[in-house]
């Protein structure tokens, strides 16, 4: 086998473009440049000026870093609306030309704006950047320290990770979405998935809009790998023309070649799946929502850049549809973008889910990143939509928080307990 | 604080997938660190911050640092003075949040034989980690010099700094 014919994964052949060499094997380390960064207003400006100020640094180019605030947004107190002043001063300062103030959660900013394009190789200051992935890119979550780093040199050094292939065949069924994949997928796999990617594949994934390939994506994380990857199809180049952008390459060269090496291989029928919910205080802790009867919720979330984009919201209008949410159970939502809350306005998604019961929040990361409005008190419960039910998360330590699809989300908000989305649909 | 071979510290054990909200958690992270870090570990153990002294030592299990990039999430552990973290595993970005940051991440199979007070010492270059308590010695993943470098330096940003100045 010569070099240039060397079989690679599509997270290889990404790497290997950002390295600026033909070819790249899981273990090495490599450097590599960024075609894009992001970073928000919690890990962002408040965590980088300071440091890169004292390397007496500039930022590599401020075309290609997209600062979005999302996480303090919109301020609460005193304290939320100093870091955003100093994010927006930082974005002036600095001619960041992609700044997204209170627009909406920064890995949908991304896909909206069409700032993630087939083969590209980002670095995200939030652990959710794999969401990246489900356009055919490669992307990680880091830390304020190395973005540091990356702001002043456009560079990172990563380790090759290998490449696990999860291929969903069949068709989901009703009330089931790619959420249900995922709080599965946290089950079988657990969460120590190190310095692996996750590459989706199978019919289910192809049938999948581009939102929903987003949570895969996004819930790479949970499953503790490197980051996600899903080949880029028509989807994909219809979302990013939709963002008014253009792809000039050829999709056909971010596949894995048919002979690539995987570390695993696993495959799963989509339409056997049922509706998932983890327990607390870990996404690994799920099961089929038939296991979870009689479990009171207090609160039902409907949020952040899993649960409230404009798919979800629909998700939950279908279960809501003439129903009211039960007495002792509020039900919020939180979209995840304005673009998002306007679509859902002019379609008539937000009259159903008001007309049900739910409290209309502001865009933003609010309660699943325990920053914002939704927090929960002392022994509540509550069922979200998000990613992530670590204690604590979302407000008291001696809170709990149950995961699950907007569905299952939206029927534990009519039910007054969990119950299964499908009796409503 | 850099880098001291020669400390003895006290073990805090926790279990496995010790997450980024355990460490620094949401509601508290628009506060400084110092404020900040007196809520390390609350959810699951009130005492740590108040009792943690500087050249303890964190011992966890699987996938330490599961969960967000948040760097305070280890910033909270230096802030406290803690020395060193050992677990079976690491989450990816805390295990490289806390190198640029100074804290030594060992990765070690062993862990699960240290209890909580047994006195430590560590040497990361060498993959050994010393119960001074049990008089054991376990093996862990060496710290590759060119990363220990930054960790000596206390950091990648004064490492960066140093290097600067040279």
């Amino acid at each position: 086998m010569t070099e240039q014919s060397k079989a690679q994964t599509l997270a290889e052949k990404i790497i290997s473009r950002a390295a600026n060499v033909v070819s790249v094997s899981p273990g090495e380390l490599i450097t590599c440049k960024v075609d894009n960064v992001l970073m928000h207003d919690s890990s962002g400006p408040r965590r980088v000026k300071e440091r890169l100020e004292s390397l007496n640094a500039k930022v590599f180019d401020p075309n290609k870093i997209i600062l979005v605030s999302d996480h303090f947004v919109p301020a609460t107190d005193a304290e939320s609306a100093e870091i955003l002043a100093l994010t927006r001063r930082w974005a002036k300062d600095n001619n960041i030309s992609n700044f997204y103030d209170m627009q909406g959660i920064c890995h949908v900013m991304m896909a909206e704006k069409g700032h993630l394009l087939p083969g590209n190789f980002l670095v995200g200051g939030d652990s959710h950047s794999p969401t990246g992935g489900a356009f055919g890119c490669f992307m990680v979550g880091i830390g304020a320290t190395e973005m540091t780093g990356v702001l002043a040199t456009g560079e990172i050094w990563i380790k090759v990770p290998e490449t696990i292939r999860v291929n969903w065949h069949g068709t989901l069924s009703v009330g089931v979405s790619s959420k249900d994949i995922m709080l599965f997928l946290c089950k079988k796999l657990g969460v120590n998935n190190n310095y692996k990617v996750i590459e989706f594949t199978g019919t289910a994934i192809d049938q999948m809009n581009m939102l929903e390939r987003m949570v895969l994506c996004n819930m790479t994380a949970e499953l503790g790998a490197k980051t996600g990857v899903i080949a880029p199809d028509s989807s994909t180049i219809a979302a990013i023309e939709t963002a008014g952008k253009v792809f000039e390459g050829n999709i056909e060269d971010w596949q894995s070649d048919s002979d690539a090496i995987y570390f695993a291989e696993y495959n799963f029928d989509a339409s056997e799946l049922k509706p998932q919910i983890a327990a607390p205080h870990s996404p690994e802790n799920t099961n089929d929502v038939d296991s979870f009867e009689n479990v009171h919720v207090d609160q039902a979330y409907i949020g952040a850049c899993t649960g409230a984009k404009l798919t979800d919201l629909h998700m939950a209008a279908k279960v809501l549809k003439g129903n009211k949410v039960a007495d002792g159970t509020r039900l919020l939502v939180a979209p995840a973008s304005a673009k998002t809350t306007n679509q859902a306005a002019s379609d008539g998604t937000l009259e159903i889910l008001t007309e049900a019961g739910a409290i209309i929040l502001p865009t933003g990361c609010g309660a699943c990143a325990g920053m914002g409005a939704g927090a929960i008190a002392n022994g509540e419960v509550c069922i979200s939509s998000t990613s992530r039910n670590f204690k604590g998360r979302m407000g008291s330590p001696n809170s709990e928080v149950y995961l699950g699809s907007p569905y299952s989300v939206a029927a534990a908000a009519i039910a007054g307990k969990i119950a299964d989305p499908r009796e409503y649909l | 604080m850099t880098f001291n071979s020669e400390q003895k510290g006290s073990a805090w054990v926790y279990g496995n997938n010790i997450d980024t909200d355990i460490l620094a958690p949401g509601p508290y992270m628009k506060k400084p660190m110092a404020e900040l870090a007196k809520h390390c570990f609350e959810a699951i153990d009130t005492d740590f911050a108040v009792q943690v002294k500087t050249g303890d030592v964190v011992v966890g299990g699987e996938a330490f640092g599961i969960g967000s990039s948040r760097e305070q999430a280890a910033q909270a552990l230096v802030e406290l003075g803690v020395s060193t973290v050992i677990a079976k595993s690491f989450a990816r970005i805390f295990y490289r949040n806390a190198l640029n940051l100074g804290l030594p991440a060992l990765v070690c199979n062993d862990a699960d034989k240290i209890s909580k007070g047994d006195q430590i010492s560590v040497q990361p270059e060498q993959g050994v980690i010393i119960n001074h308590s049990k008089n054991e010695q376990y093996k862990c993943e060496a710290i590759p010099p060119q990363l220990m470098e930054i960790v000596r330096a206390g950091g990648l940003m004064p490492f960066l700094q140093n290097k600067n100045n040279k």
